[in-house]
């Protein structure tokens, strides 16, 4: 099977060029794009990709793989490809590639480090911990396992756009995991945080986040609930 | 907190909620009018223009251009400010922009005062 890679070294590259890998696979087994990858690498030990817990919980190995961003260790060859049709590997769309498959993240967790990804409570602490009921620890379910791989926010117009002033869909779910948990107090500096045209109101809506998100995880109702709630703190 | 001076009312959310409002009111306005060519099948130039003498109509026909005018100026800086940037367009992003936003202020503003005299013009 022909697999199509993205490669670009600056050192020695002028520009970006796909590179064609033919390789063997096992016709019993419905392989991960990460194992065709490893397959790849063997031929052309110079591909240079990230990854590491190689099932799903890292991160690290997101990708686009036939046009659609994912993770590769846990996207199969039979979704990714159709019967006969050729791997196509990409970077994340929309950050600066640093090398082959390695884009540099550092835009994508300067938003996240913007929203405060951190429970904020100015309450004297009690003695062993802050509960929770089960009501309002159901509230974080869909939100806390976000395993910021950047699937979503790269594949967002939005963010491709204004990745310096929109926070884009992972950041704002994480923002939504703050404001829904009950024990922190910071809503309101949270919220004037968010209220400007770019931060939150450049989501249009266009759902891409949702359709890729590797975990099932829903950003554009978490923004919808964040205009909401802006909506009541400012009407 | 993004700040900015350009957009209409300083705030995502203000902006938010005046471009959902003033779509409602150019909803109605544009059923208003295709109710009348409905009522009117033999629609003239004098039919037309009476519509246009009465009082409420007048309000509503200004109601609706002030809707206009602020859908225009939110959609159009939300394009400037997606399309014309730095990413785009390199360091004579700023410039290009602000081009196109005083455009946009000028024609809104020449739309807005054009639509005043035509509906409360003699």
């Amino acid at each position: 099977m022909l697999v199509s890679i993205y490669r670009y070294n600056p050192d020695t590259d002028e520009k970006p060029f796909m590179q064609d890998v033919d390789v063997q696979l096992p016709e019993d087994k419905d392989l991960m794009v990460l194992d065709v990858l490893e397959l790849a690498k063997q031929q052309d030990p110079s591909v240079v990709y990230r990854r590491s817990c190689r099932e799903g919980v890292c991160g690290s190995d997101g990708m686009n793989i036939n046009g659609n961003n994912g993770l590769a260790c846990i996207t199969p060859m039979s979704s990714a490809v159709k019967p006969g049709g050729k791997l196509v590997l990409r970077p994340l769309p929309g950050l600066p590639v640093i090398r082959d498959l390695v884009v540099d993240m550092s835009i994508f967790y300067k938003q996240y480090e913007k929203i405060k990804p951190y429970l904020i409570n100015d309450t004297a602490p009690p003695v062993i911990e802050r509960l929770q009921s089960p009501e309002e620890r159901e509230k974080l379910d869909g939100l806390y396992e976000c395993i910021l791989c950047a699937c979503c926010s790269t594949n967002c117009p939005s963010f491709w756009w204004n990745p310096d002033k929109f926070i884009g869909p992972a950041g704002l779910l994480q923002a939504y995991r703050f404001l829904a948990d009950s024990r922190d107090t910071a809503d309101v500096e949270r919220l004037a945080g968010l209220d400007d045209p770019f931060s939150v109101f450049r989501c249009r809506g266009i759902m891409n986040c949702v359709a890729v998100c590797p975990k099932g995880l829903n950003p554009t109702r978490a923004i919808g609930h964040i205009r909401s709630m802006l909506i009541q703190q400012g009407t | 907190m993004v700040t900015n001076v350009t957009n209409l009312g300083r705030s995502g959310l203000y902006d938010w909620i005046v471009q959902r409002f003033s779509a409602i009111i150019l909803a109605a306005y544009s059923l208003c009018i295709l109710a009348n060519f409905v009522m009117n099948p033999d629609m003239d130039f004098q039919t037309w223009s009476s519509i246009f003498e009465g009082n409420a109509m007048r309000f509503f026909s200004l109601i609706t251009l002030f809707a206009l005018c602020a859908h225009a100026w939110i959609g159009m800086w939300t394009v400037s400010t997606d399309y014309l940037t730095s990413l785009q367009l390199g360091e004579s992003a700023t410039f290009f922009r602000i081009m196109f936003q005083a455009g946009c202020v000028l024609l809104i503003a020449v739309y807005l005062l054009w639509g005043i005299q035509i509906f409360w013009g003699n």
